[in-house]
């Protein structure tokens, strides 16, 4: 049983790093502002979500465990608030997002360069 | 007054979970900070329906369940975008009606749209919330509407 659970604990803990590396390698290839935040909430939702259960596994029952619910409850609600609140910004000082049209069009202009 | 009581119970709870000191002078100054916390806020007059939504006690853990799923898949989708680069997003602004009749309800709909990762509510006003969405397929999941319709069912 034992084991099983530090298996179980070992495969959420690298999966969910693997969610936060991913976030990371977003947020370096997306292009544009709004593009980078959809990178980011991988990180807050996976990444925490699935490294936070790992441990809570590791915690076993008791105060920890209630603890670190907590935490995965409060980061789940202030980082989609703070997602939003960032994005409303970007919005109302005159950032405007990148859309699939823009896109096809300088693909059409690089192509058409060469 | 049934909102000051469920906000006692809460502010309690956590003082007890992040405590794990149990002795009675310890508890007696839970009771004390407890106490003057929920005068403090029943005077401000911000415990009501919306800090204290107490009707959606036995609706929401099932809307929760639903939206984990929507999480977990949305985020295998946005991970094999990222894995993929920047060629594979086709990033668009769309507009969703918000069919919610209280204000919780369309703040709930806008922070699970949010949450999910793929599609990030940018602007709200009224009743239609601005999305911004990473991927042609995310921005169609959403204009299902399927999770608006859940929110309604969620509220009271």
């Amino acid at each position: 049983m034992e084991l099983l659970l530090d298996i179980v604990s070992w495969i959420l803990l690298i999966s969910g790093s693997f969610f936060a590396l991913t976030g990371a390698l977003g947020l370096l290839r997306f292009p544009d502002f709004f593009t980078r935040t959809h990178a980011a909430s991988v990180t807050d939702t996976a990444g925490a979500g699935l490294i936070l259960t790992g441990l809570m596994l590791q915690a076993g029952w008791g105060l920890v465990l209630a603890k670190l619910l907590l935490i995965l409850l409060f980061s789940l609600l202030a980082s989609t608030t703070a997602c939003h609140a960032m994005a409303k910004a970007a919005l109302k000082s005159g950032l405007k997002p990148q859309t699939v049209n823009d896109n096809s069009n300088s693909e059409k202009e690089t192509s058409s360069k060469p | 007054m049934k909102h000051v009581l469920a906000l006692s119970v809460l502010l309690s709870a956590f003082w007890l979970i992040n405590s794990g000191h149990y002795t009675s002078l310890i508890l007696f100054f839970m009771v004390v900070s407890v106490l003057f916390v929920a005068v403090l806020c029943h005077r401000m007059d911000v415990v009501d329906g919306e800090s204290q939504p107490l009707e959606l006690t036995f609706t929401i853990p099932v809307y929760w369940l639903w939206l984990i799923k929507e999480v977990t898949v949305a985020n295998i989708a946005v991970t094999r975008c990222v894995w993929k680069g920047a060629h594979s997003i086709s990033p668009s602004v769309i507009k969703v009606k918000a069919n919610q009749k209280t204000d919780l309800g369309i703040v709930i709909y806008a922070n699970s749209i949010t949450l999910t990762p793929g599609t990030v509510s940018i602007d709200l006003e009224d009743n239609e919330i601005t999305v911004h969405a990473l991927t042609r397929e995310t921005a169609e999941d959403l204009l299902t509407g399927e999770m608006d319709r859940r929110v309604c069912k969620v509220e009271p």
